[in-house]
Formats: structure tokens, C-alpha cells, sequence
């Protein structure tokens, strides 16, 4: 287990979901697909053109799908989708349950059984844990937690 | 009102548990405890503290420790709580005499007669290790306080 203390967010690392121009400061989103808050955030950066790193910051106890959602996108984003997936959450989610997933997979061409096998997949979830994790060792209080690159 | 000090044996204090059962001095007694005394159940800050907690109690477990949730909140109070919140952490109740445990503990805030936000942690040999008094009971601590809180008691 990674030692248990503070630290700081890790810098960027090479199988971070990064997006925006490079010569703009970096920003480290840890976020929730669950959270409204985290939508408005999210889409403000997107619109604004802002460099973000998405981690999550899934709290299985403030929504019962916030996990769920995080491996969808992970899932996703084995095909490329990321952020494609990341922007149809945010922009729709009062439709967040597997129907509307799979509606989501149709409409943007992924595989299906390979998203479903994906998001079972138990590397994803320790992946969304370890985010989890740092985002607590940062001492993240809140959904999206924002941190600044140093 | 100061929080008590690292280095202070716990005081002799009572509290419930969510089955009636008294929760007392003689229960830290052996293992790693953390009290995390908060102002209020349903109170926003206090359901995102809870949930955020929630997340770490398994690596808190690997740590050897147990968390406990302690407010002046009746019992049936913080069991719905709880429930509402869908989390594990055990409740502690300081009802009755209100805050009497708080006060022992210097958690309790005056001004509005409830839990203050602080945090303590008891070693194995009923001996206070760290505690932390937040700024103001609207200031969330980060999960990672006490993670380093933990490195003070000794192995």
C-alpha cells in the first residue's frame, strides 16, 4: 500500500487523462461524474480551453453511482473516448444509469461488450482508487477538488 | 477551550453506543482509536466530512486504527444519519449529560453549546497521541490529518 500520509497531488504521469493546449497552466481536476458541481466546473474548463488532468475523486458515500461512473469512463477511455465520454456525463446527467450508458457507447461508436468487460475490469478500479487516495493524502475536502501544477 | 494534548492520558468518560451500550475509557484500551467529534447530524459540513471519511476507513483499518463519529446528537439521531449517509462509521453519542465527554476531550464549542470539529486519537495504552482543533467548526480537516496524526503512535 502507498505510504499513508500527506502529499502532495503526484505530477502528471504517463496514463493521466490530460486535454488543452500545453502552453496553459496545468490544473489537476478530481472529480466525481456524479456531482453537479463538478459538471459545471468541468465544463467551464472545457469551454475556457483550460490544460486539465481529470482524476477522480469518486465518493461511493455521497452517490451510489459515483464509482460506477468512474469506471465507465476509465472503460471508455480504453477505446480512445475519454473525453468524449467525460463531456457526455457532464452535459446530461440526469441520465446516468447503464441503459443510458449504453445509449452514450451507441452513439459514440464504442464496443459494447468491450466497454462492459472494460468496466469490470479490477485494474480500473484500483485505478480509481488510487486517484481516490491521493486526492485524500492532498488533503482534498470537497467534489472537484482543484489543484494547481507546482 | 483547549483540546487535549498529546502525551495525556484519556479521561474517564461515557458515551453510547448505538446499541445503548456504554462506550468508555476502558474500550480504548488495546488498539488504535479515532475520535472525530463533529457539531451536528444532517449538517452540511459534517455529511461531507463523514463521507469523505468514509472513503479511508479501510486504510485506516490497515493502519491498526478504528474510527468512531461523536456529537451531542441522540443516538436515534445519529443512526439515521448514518443511514441516510449510507456509511459504517460507528456513531458515539454525547447526549446526556450533553457534551460532558467533549468538554473532557476540550471538543466542545460553547458559544453554540455543541460538538466542536476536532479530532483525537488514543493509542493502545489509553494515552492521547495527536488531536486537532479546526480554525472554525465550518473548516472541513482533510482526511490526510490524520493519516500524519497516525505516525505519532508508536508501534
Amino acid at each position: 500500500m502507498t505510504e499513508l500520509r500527506s502529499a502532495p497531488v503526484p505530477p502528471l504521469r504517463d496514463d493521466d487523462h490530460v486535454r488543452g493546449p500545453e502552453d496553459r497552466p496545468l490544473t489537476f481536476f478530481y472529480g466525481d461524474f456524479a456531482c453537479p458541481r463538478c459538471a459545471v466546473e468541468a465544463l467551464r474548463l472545457r469551454d475556457e480551453g483550460a490544460r486539465v488532468v481529470f482524476r477522480h475523486f469518486a465518493l461511493k458515500a455521497k452517490h451510489e453511482r459515483a464509482v460506477p461512473l468512474a469506471l465507465a469512463v476509465e472503460a471508455a477511455g480504453r477505446q480512445d473516448a475519454f473525453w468524449a465520454f467525460h463531456d457526455a456525463l457532464y452535459e446530461d446527467q440526469g441520465r446516468i444509469d447503464d441503459p443510458h450508458l449504453w445509449a452514450r457507447c451507441e452513439r459514440l461508436g464504442l464496443d459494447l461488450d468491450r466497454f462492459q468487460a472494460d468496466r469490470r475490469d479490477p485494474a480500473l478500479a484500483e485505478r480509481v482508487r488510487r486517484d481516490v487516495r491521493d486526492a485524500m493524502r492532498a488533503g482534498a475536502t470537497t467534489t472537484p477538488a482543484l489543484f494547481a501544477a507546482s | 477551550m483547549s483540546i487535549i494534548a498529546a502525551g495525556t492520558p484519556a479521561p474517564e468518560f461515557t458515551l453510547k453506543r448505538e446499541d445503548g451500550d456504554d462506550f468508555t475509557r476502558e474500550d480504548l484500551l488495546g488498539k488504535t482509536t479515532v475520535f472525530v467529534f463533529y457539531p451536528f447530524a444532517f449538517s452540511p459540513v459534517c455529511t461531507d466530512q463523514l463521507q469523505i471519511y468514509e472513503e479511508a476507513l479501510d486504510d485506516l483499518k490497515a493502519q491498526g486504527a478504528t474510527l468512531y463519529g461523536v456529537s451531542t446528537d441522540p443516538t436515534y439521531s445519529q443512526v439515521a444519519f448514518k443511514e441516510k449517509l449510507g456509511i459504517t462509521i460507528e456513531q458515539l453519542s454525547d447526549f446526556e449529560p450533553k457534551g460532558e465527554t467533549a468538554k473532557k476531550f476540550g471538543a466542545y464549542f460553547e458559544p453554540r453549546g455543541m460538538t466542536n470539529r476536532a479530532l483525537v486519537i488514543v493509542g493502545p495504552d489509553g494515552v492521547v497521541r495527536w488531536s486537532h482543533l479546526a480554525d472554525s467548526p465550518r473548516d472541513l480537516p482533510g482526511v490526510n490529518l490524520i493519516f500524519d496524526g497516525l505516525a505519532a503512535v508508536p508501534a
